[in-house]
C-alpha cells in the first residue's frame, strides 16, 4: 500500500474551488430566502439591492441589463446562467471541477453533484413566484447540505480532503462577513423607536441567514444590541459559520497538512492564517462598531484573499503552464477560478485528439 | 426456434438474420429459453420501467459520451438495452483465440515495419501502403519496445454473418474506446435486473483494471517494483473523457493532463502540491499526433513538450506505442490474413469480411462494376462516417459516392453488404431483432487477456446496419457463459 498518495496539483485546486462554489450556493439561497422573508413592505427594492450590494455584484447587474427591481435581482441569481455569480453558474462551475476530480471522488458524491446540477439547470420564472421561492431556497441548502453530507461520509481522508475543507471554511468565513456587512447596506429610519425595531429585524435575519438564529438566543442577554450580533458572528467559537471558527479550522487544515503530510509549504499560509485570527479576535467589538464595521469587514475580505493566495502560491501554481504577461502566480485566484481546463481547449480539435479514429462514435 | 420463444415474443422474427437469441446453439443449454421465460415473467410494463430506471441511473452517473456538431457539445448516455446478448462458452474459446491470434500478428507486423521491413521486402505488402500512410511514424524506426508490444490496448470490431460465421470487420489498434460502457453495462444489468441473471454462470469482467494495471507495469523502464502509472487524458471536453475517468479509477492511477506533466532531463514528471513526481508509465488517450508539440503537432496544447524524447531515452513507457495507426489502417485491414500467415503460419482462426483494394486495378473495377451492391468505405474515416451503403443508398446518394471515390481510388475500399446478426431488443413497439456487432479488448503487456465477453453495440432503429452510437446506436450486456452445456447440462 502506498500511504503517501500523490494529488496533483491541479486536483488540489479543483478540491479547493469545488467547495467554495458550493459553499457560495448555499450562502447565496440563505440570503435569497432571509431577503424574501424580512423585506419590510414598501421597502423590497432597498432589501434586494442590498443583497446585490453584498455580493459587490453592482456593475454586473446593471451591466447585464437588469434594473434594480426584486423580480430582476431574483432572476439575476436564480435562472441568469450568463451571470456568473448565479446560483445555475457557479453549480455548472463545481461540477465542472468535479468531472476533472472524479477520479479522487466517490461516486456517491458524484452522482449527487450530477442530480443537483441538472435541478437547478432546470429552474423556470414559475420557480421564483410567491411560495415557491422559499421552498426553491430550501430546495437549494438541502442539495448542497446533502452533497456536504456524502463528502463527510465518503470522501476519502488524504491531502485532498484538506484541500476541500480549506475551500469550504474560507469561502464560509467570506461569506458570513458579506451577511454581516448587510448592516451597511441597507436603508434604516433615523432615530427612536422605529429604527430600534428595525434594526432589530434586520439583525434576526442576518442571524438566520448565517443559520445562528436560536444558538444566539440561547446565548445573548434578552436585550441584546447589535454590537452581540457581530460578537456572535464574528468571533463565537462554537457558531459553525462565525469568521474565527472557520479561520481556526483553516489554521488546524494547513497544520495538520505540514505535520502529517511533511508539507513545509504551508508554512506562508499558516502565518496569514495567524494574523487573521488576530485581527478578528485583537479589536474590541466597540471599537470596530465606532470606527466602521464595513471597513473592518473590507480588511478581514482582503485578508481571506490572501490566504487564498498563498495556499495557491505554495501548492497549486505548479501545474499551470507559464503564461506571458501573467500577474504573480496565485494573485489571481482570489474571488473565482481561472483553471485553463474549464475552458473548451483552444484547438477545437483538442476535443476529439483522443481516440476519435477509434471512438465509439 | 423453439416454442419458448414463440410463446414469449409472437411475431418476433430475424427473418434471414443469425439471431443470437433464437437460433439453437447445443452448448448454450437452455439459458436462451430461460431468458425468453424471465423477460416474459416480468412483463413487458415492468420491463420498461426498468429500463427507463436504467437509463435515469446512467445519466445520474453521468456515464455518458459527448458528441460535437459543429459548436455545440451534448452529454448523451449510450442507450442500452435490457436484454443481453449471450455468447457461448464455445463461440467465446473461439473468439478469445482469435482475438490473441490477430493481436500478435499486429504485434509482429509492427515490429518488422519499424524494424527490418521483411514483410516489405518479401512482397506481401505493398511498400507505399506502409510508408505513404499518414499514420506510419518514421520517429519509431529502429527504437524496440518492451516485449515487442505495441498494440497494447486493442479493440477488434466483429461481427456475424447469415450463417452465424465471425467476421473482423476491422481493428482497433491506436485508442480504442467502449471498455468502459461493458463493466458499466454488466453493473447496471446487476443492480436492475437481478432476477434475469440468477443461477446462470456468467465470466465476470471486473478484472479489466487490474488487467491493464499489470500491463502498464510490466513494460516500465527499469525493473522498477511499482512503477508510478498514470493515464493521460485530452482533458474532460473529449467525448470519451468518461471512460478515462473510469480506467484511471479501476487501475488507481492518476489521471493526468498535459499540463500536469513536464519533461526535464529526458524524464517525465508530474506536477504535485509536494512538487515534481516522477512518471514511468503513461497509458495515454491521446492520439500520436498531439502527444509531443516538439515533435508533431507544434499548436498542440494537450501534450507534453519533450515527451517522445523522454520515450526514446527509455525513461517513460507510452501505451499504446507511437505508430500503431500504420497497422489498423482500413486498406491494411485488407492484408491482415495474409500478415497472420506470414508471421505464425497459421490460417486466421476469423476471417475479414471480403475487402477489394481500390487503390488496385483489380479491386477498383470490381467496386465500379458492383457499386449499387457493395458497402464503399474511405479508409481514413471512422465512425460509421462517409460509408454508403449500397443497396440502401438513393441514385443521388450513389453517384456522389461513386465520383468521391473516382477522385482518389487509394482512400476507398469496399465490402459486401453483410447481413448483420441480431437480437432481441427493445424497442418503442416491443421486443424486436436488432442488428449488433461485438468488439473485444486485448490487454497486453508480456502477454496477452481478453476481457470475456466486450462491447455489443446495437443498432436501436429497425432495420439500420449502423451501430455506432454517434449515429443511434446502443449497446447490451455481454454474458460469455462460464459452463459448456451438452444435452442442457453444463459439463
Amino acid at each position: 500500500m502506498r500511504l503517501d498518495t500523490v494529488l496533483l496539483a491541479r486536483d488540489a485546486e479543483g478540491l479547493f474551488w469545488m467547495a467554495r462554489y458550493l459553499e457560495r450556493v448555499e450562502n447565496l439561497a440563505r440570503l435569497i430566502d432571509v431577503t424574501q422573508s424580512f423585506e419590510s413592505p414598501g421597502h423590497e427594492t432597498e432589501a434586494w439591492w442590498g443583497l446585490i450590494r453584498i455580493n459587490a455584484d453592482e456593475k454586473n447587474f446593471l451591466g447585464r441589463g437588469f434594473s434594480p427591481d426584486p423580480e430582476h435581482v431574483k432572476r439575476f441569481y436564480l435562472l441568469d446562467r450568463g451571470n456568473p455569480t448565479s446560483i445555475p453558474s457557479m453549480l455548472e462551475d463545481a461540477r465542472t471541477n468535479a468531472r476533472t476530480l472524479r477520479p479522487l471522488m466517490s461516486t456517491e458524491m458524484w452522482r449527487q453533484i450530477n442530480v443537483f446540477h441538472r435541478f437547478v439547470s432546470q429552474l423556470k420564472p414559475a420557480d421564483l413566484e410567491g411560495d415557491q421561492l422559499a421552498r426553491l431556497c430550501t430546495a437549494l441548502k438541502d442539495g448542497v447540505q446533502a452533497h456536504t453530507g456524502v463528502t463527510e461520509g465518503t470522501l476519502y481522508r488524504d491531502q485532498g480532503w484538506y484541500f476541500y475543507h480549506l475551500g469550504r471554511v474560507i469561502e464560509r468565513a467570506d461569506q458570513t462577513t458579506r451577511m454581516l456587512d448587510i448592516k451597511y447596506t441597507a436603508l434604516l429610519p433615523r432615530d427612536g423607536e422605529e429604527k430600534r425595531v428595525a434594526e432589530l429585524t434586520q439583525w434576526n435575519a442576518v442571524l438566520r441567514a448565517a443559520a445562528g438564529y436560536h444558538a444566539f438566543k440561547r446565548h445573548a442577554r434578552a436585550m441584546f444590541s447589535g454590537a452581540d450580533v457581530v460578537e456572535f458572528l464574528l468571533r463565537d467559537p462554537s457558531q459553525p459559520r462565525s469568521v474565527l471558527l472557520c479561520v481556526r479550522r483553516a489554521e488546524a487544515y494547513l497544520d495538520d497538512l505540514r505535520r502529517i503530510y511533511g508539507l513545509s509549504r504551508a508554512n506562508e499560509a499558516m502565518e496569514v492564517a495567524e494574523y487573521l485570527r488576530e485581527i478578528i479576535t485583537e479589536k474590541p467589538i466597540g471599537h470596530i462598531l465606532a470606527t466602521g464595521l464595513h471597513d473592518y469587514l473590507d480588511i478581514v475580505q482582503v485578508q481571506l484573499q490572501v490566504l487564498a493566495g498563498a495556499i495557491g502560491r505554495a501548492f497549486f501554481r505548479d501545474w499551470r503552464p507559464p503564461a506571458p504577461g501573467a500577474s504573480a502566480p496565485g494573485g489571481g485566484l482570489s474571488q473565482s477560478q481561472s483553471q485553463s481546463n474549464t475552458e473548451p481547449a483552444p484547438d477545437a480539435a483538442g476535443t476529439n485528439a483522443g481516440g476519435r479514429s477509434e471512438a465509439l462514435a | 426456434m423453439s416454442d419458448i420463444f414463440s410463446q414469449a415474443w409472437p411475431g418476433y422474427d430475424p427473418g434471414r438474420y443469425f439471431c443470437e437469441l433464437t437460433r439453437t446453439r447445443e452448448d448454450a443449454g437452455p439459458v436462451p429459453e430461460w431468458l425468453a421465460e424471465r423477460l416474459t415473467q416480468i412483463g413487458m410494463d415492468a420491463l420498461k420501467g426498468r429500463a427507463a430506471a436504467a437509463e435515469t441511473e446512467l445519466i445520474d452517473l453521468g456515464v455518458t459520451f459527448t458528441v460535437y456538431s459543429d459548436a455545440t457539445a451534448i452529454d448523451r448516455i449510450l442507450p442500452f438495452d435490457c436484454i443481453p446478448r449471450i455468447l457461448t462458452f464455445n463461440e467465446w474459446d473461439l473468439l478469445e483465440r482469435a482475438c490473441i491470434q490477430r493481436v500478435t500478428a499486429l504485434n509482429l507486423f509492427l515490429g518488422d515495419i519499424y524494424g527490418k521491413a521483411q514483410i516489405i521486402k518479401d512482397g506481401v505488402v505493398p511498400a507505399e501502403l506502409i510508408y505513404g500512410n499518414a499514420n506510419y511514424r518514421p520517429e519509431m524506426q529502429d527504437f524496440p519496445v518492451p516485449h515487442g508490444t505495441y498494440v497494447h490496448v486493442c479493440g477488434i470490431d466483429i461481427i456475424r454473418d447469415e450463417h452465424g460465421d465471425f467476421r473482423v470487420l476491422e481493428d482497433n489498434a491506436r485508442t480504442p474506446s467502449g471498455v468502459s460502457y461493458v463493466i458499466e453495462n454488466r453493473h447496471l444489468m446487476l443492480r436492475t435486473f437481478p432476477d434475469l441473471m440468477s443461477g446462470i454462470r456468467l465470466r465476470p469482467v471486473d478484472d479489466y483494471g487490474r488487467r491493464l494495471r499489470a500491463a502498464m507495469t510490466e513494460i516500465a523502464p527499469g525493473g522498477l517494483d511499482d512503477p508510478q502509472v498514470v493515464l493521460l487524458s485530452p482533458g474532460i471536453y473529449n467525448s470519451a473523457y468518461f471512460e478515462h475517468v473510469f480506467l484511471a479509477r479501476e487501475m488507481g492511477v492518476p489521471l493526468v493532463v498535459g499540463p500536469d506533466l513536464i519533461v526535464e532531463n529526458d524524464r517525465v514528471f508530474m506536477r504535485t502540491i509536494n512538487g515534481l513526481r516522477p512518471v514511468h508509465t503513461i497509458y495515454r488517450r491521446l492520439n500520436d499526433d498531439f502527444l509531443d508539440p516538439k515533435v508533431f503537432r507544434p499548436e498542440s496544447m494537450l501534450g507534453v513538450p519533450g515527451l517522445i524524447g523522454a520515450w526514446k531515452a527509455g525513461n517513460v513507457a507510452i501505451a499504446n506505442a507511437v505508430g500503431t495507426g500504420v497497422a489498423d489502417d482500413k486498406a491494411v485491414y485488407a492484408y491482415m490474413p495474409r500478415i497472420i500467415k506470414y508471421y505464425l503460419s497459421e490460417e486466421p482462426l476469423i476471417q475479414n469480411v471480403q475487402t477489394n483494394i481500390c487503390r488496385e486495378a483489380e479491386g477498383l473495377q470490381y467496386t465500379l462494376d458492383n457499386f449499387d451492391k457493395l458497402v464503399t468505405k474511405p479508409v481514413g474515416e471512422s465512425g460509421g462516417y462517409g460509408i454508403t451503403i449500397g443497396p440502401r443508398a438513393s441514385k443521388e446518394e450513389l453517384a456522389a459516392a461513386r465520383a468521391s471515390l473516382l477522385a482518389d481510388p487509394d482512400n476507398w475500399i469496399s465490402q459486401p453488404l453483410i447481413g448483420l446478426s441480431v437480437a432481441p431488443t427493445l424497442g418503442e413497439d416491443g421486443i424486436g431483432p436488432r442488428h449488433l456487432d461485438l468488439r473485444p479488448f486485448i490487454v497486453t503487456g508480456r502477454e496477452s487477456w481478453v476481457l470475456p465477453g466486450g462491447l455489443t453495440r446495437v443498432a436501436m432503429k429497425r432495420g439500420s446496419l449502423i451501430v455506432n452510437s454517434s449515429q443511434g446506436g446502443g449497446s447490451k450486456d455481454t454474458w460469455v457463459l462460464a459452463d459448456r452445456f451438452v444435452d442442457g447440462r453444463p459439463v
